[in-house]
């Protein structure tokens, strides 16, 4: 065993790309959820974002074009979701399994000519003087744009839900659709709004997995990491913050077992294994002192005429 | 759970498309089956073997062999339907390609006695199953040689996948060989506990490189590693179960290719002469199955010069990977002076050999 082999400065530097892509896909669900809509379809739409956007920067040359498309490729996918969800009045949890099902076998098609090519390089952003701080720099201030990004998210939608009244209304409609609608909000274009914004995230998260974290295209590639996604807003009471807790968090464990592993730490790899995912649960859970915190309407479907 | 939805659904796809060429079938054709664990376009492991079997179909001939595949079945009981559906839509012949599918055949081959089995990469057999392994272990042992020449910090990091024999033997067999050539050399060994996952692959890679590794094994199917591998830069690996040459001159030095072919074809000839009978076979870089992939430019002259002798050595069978004296991790005797593994250990393989500092999970 030998622990100095392990470099916290590069240990927390690999946590934030680590945990960019579950958390930016976890706002966006933890939206829709607050809107009262449940969609298990983020795994499907994560790895057709991630598809789209490789495509789409292999194409154009630009990694930003790349995630514009797989945030528009997401929310195209999340509309077929909800157009079966709201207008058909569908069940939400079928439709979101199918969505994924949808989603993977889609990218495996639209990805048959995209194996074995280097997508663009996304330049790290080095911030002049900030990147050059002993020990944070390197922490901090040297990443790509998507890391800053995922981080602005958090608090924009923090802000949202918070202090705007957009935000009030959007989880009006979540806790209680009836009374949202009796005062005369429109609980389907809100909510169909909502999956639309829940779909984009999880297009970008997949084209961080597919153009930064690997970054090739490989079929099946996001690998779980949309369930990932899932399980995190539950486990983060639906709150923005607790979600970047939670994928630091596992994103953290994750990169410190591989390490401890390297190093040759004597804990039996099986636990190393399922520590980020044992982690991240407890600690969430243990956080979330109130039991129902979650969205009231939360998966029930709406029908103006009820 | 998504393979298994995945699959399910590629299933229903598979029975149609099963129904639907079974109603057309000509009964003089005989029947192939094909379970695979990944994608057939992962660049590795599957992508190989559905190689190997395209290659047998031309071969052979398309007028007289039916080809049909699953690709992305899950290891464990999924499994088993997949080679049911296979087995009833009348495969004379179902090759079921990964470790995790041997007691899912032998379970099914016990209810189609009819229908001929063969697994690949286990130990177990049955009258209707075969099963058949590459010696993969010769091919580590040339690129442990190259990897010992050619590390600078003396660190070598190794992403295994599943702990199981045949992975234990590549990573034993990789180290003896680099420590043969620099005694000073280090394994650090990351398990994944997946065949695939490329952003789990990328990590582990980035992580090995992070504490000083400068070349890397990987024991896992996507080309994710070697991705990591060229953005460190002055970082080496090798191709694994696929060329991989699209990572050449570098990071890919070098690669340890399966070639199923020739064995793919004899066996389905077999079934057509009917002269199949259950084996157990095991063959290495003699036959072809385990090829080397080119040594890149990469490599010093006198390196390749050196891997390619001992690739001769084995191929040759003057030389065994597994050669005396050797001792197990805890210190205790394994092979004497000049004596060689017997098949049975190796197959077994549970423990790493002495030097190896890293504990082998159960």
């Amino acid at each position: 065993m030998d622990l100095s082999a392990i470099n916290p400065i590069l240990l927390l530097a690999s946590l934030m790309v680590a945990a960019t892509a579950v958390m930016i896909a976890a706002l966006g669900e933890l939206i829709v959820e607050r809107a009262g809509v449940l969609n298990l379809g983020v795994e499907g739409m994560m790895i057709t974002g991630a598809i789209i956007g490789f495509a789409a920067a292999v194409h154009s040359g630009s990694p930003a074009v790349g995630f514009v498309a797989a945030a528009v490729g997401g929310a195209g996918l999340s509309l077929l979701f909800a157009l079966l969800t709201q207008v058909a009045l569908a069940n939400q949890v079928a439709s979101g399994l199918a969505l994924t099902l949808f989603g993977l076998g889609l990218s495996s098609l639209i990805g048959q000519g995209y194996v074995g090519i280097k997508p663009p390089v996304i330049p790290k952003l080095n911030i002049p003087l900030l990147s050059d701080i002993p020990v944070l720099g390197p922490i901090l201030f040297r990443h790509d744009m998507v890391v800053y990004f995922g981080i602005l998210l958090v608090v924009l939608v923090w802000l949202f839900l918070k202090y705007t009244r957009a935000g009030l209304v959007l989880r009006a409609v979540g806790e209680n659709h009836e009374a949202a609608h009796a005062l005369g909000y429109k609980v389907v274009r809100i909510r169909v709004l909502a999956i639309m914004f829940g779909g984009a995230c999880a297009g970008v998260g997949g084209a961080y997995v597919s153009l930064v974290r690997v970054p090739q295209w490989t079929e099946g590639m996001t690998a779980g990491v949309g369930w990932i996604a899932l399980a995190l807003v539950v486990f983060a009471s639906w709150k923005p913050w607790r979600v970047l807790l939670g994928a630091y968090l596992f994103g953290g464990v994750t990169v410190l077992q591989l390490n401890l592993q390297a190093a040759g730490i004597a804990i039996p790899v099986e636990y190393l294994s399922m520590s980020p995912y044992l982690i991240t649960i407890i600690v969430l859970v243990i956080m979330s002192n109130r039991r129902s915190a979650s969205p009231a309407s939360l998966g029930k479907t709406f029908h103006a005429a009820q | 759970m998504k393979m298994k939805k995945r699959s399910f659904l590629a299933g229903t796809a598979m029975a149609l498309g099963l129904a639907a060429t079974g109603a057309w079938a000509q009964d003089d054709k005989v029947k192939v089956g094909f379970v695979y664990v990944g994608p057939i376009n992962d660049g590795g492991w599957t992508q190989h073997h559905h190689e190997s079997a395209l290659k047998m179909v031309e071969t052979i001939g398309a007028d007289k062999v039916d080809m049909v595949y699953q690709e992305n079945v899950a290891e464990g009981p999924d499994s088993e339907r997949a080679m049911t559906q296979m087995a009833l839509e009348g495969a004379d012949l179902i090759f079921t390609t990964s470790f995790g599918y041997m007691d899912p055949t032998i379970n099914v081959a016990a209810k189609f006695p009819n229908v001929k089995f063969e697994h690949a990469t286990g130990y177990k057999t049955a009258p209707n199953v075969s099963a058949y392994s590459a010696r993969f272990y010769e091919g580590r042992a040339v690129m442990g040689t190259i990897a010992g020449r050619m590390t600078k910090s003396n660190i070598i990091g190794y992403i295994a996948s599943v702990p199981i024999p045949e992975v234990v033997r590549g990573i034993n067999s990789s180290y003896i060989h680099a420590k043969k050539v620099n005694p000073d050399v280090q394994f650090k060994v990351i398990w994944l506990y997946t065949w695939m996952d490329p952003a789990k692959e990328a990590d582990a890679a980035r992580t090995l490189i992070e504490q000083g590794a400068d070349v890397i094994f990987q024991h896992t199917d996507s080309t994710a590693p070697l991705a990591a591998a060229r953005d460190a830069g002055n970082v080496i690996g090798f191709g694994q179960a696929g060329d991989m040459i699209e990572y050449a001159p570098s990071p890919r030095v070098s690669s340890i290719i399966d070639n199923w072919e020739p064995y793919y074809t004899s066996r389905v000839k077999a079934v057509m002469d009917g002269t199949w009978e259950s084996h157990n076979v095991w063959e290495g870089i003699n036959t072809g199955m385990v090829g080397i992939g080119e040594i890149t430019s990469a490599v010093p002259a006198e390196v390749k010069a050196e891997a390619e002798a001992l690739q001769a050595s084995i191929e040759s069978g003057e030389y065994h990977p597994f050669t005396g004296p050797l001792k197990k991790q805890d210190g205790s005797d394994w092979l004497a002076e000049g004596e060689t593994a017997d098949d049975g250990t190796l197959a077994g393989m549970n423990f790493y050999v002495e030097g190896i500092d890293a504990e082998l999970p159960n």
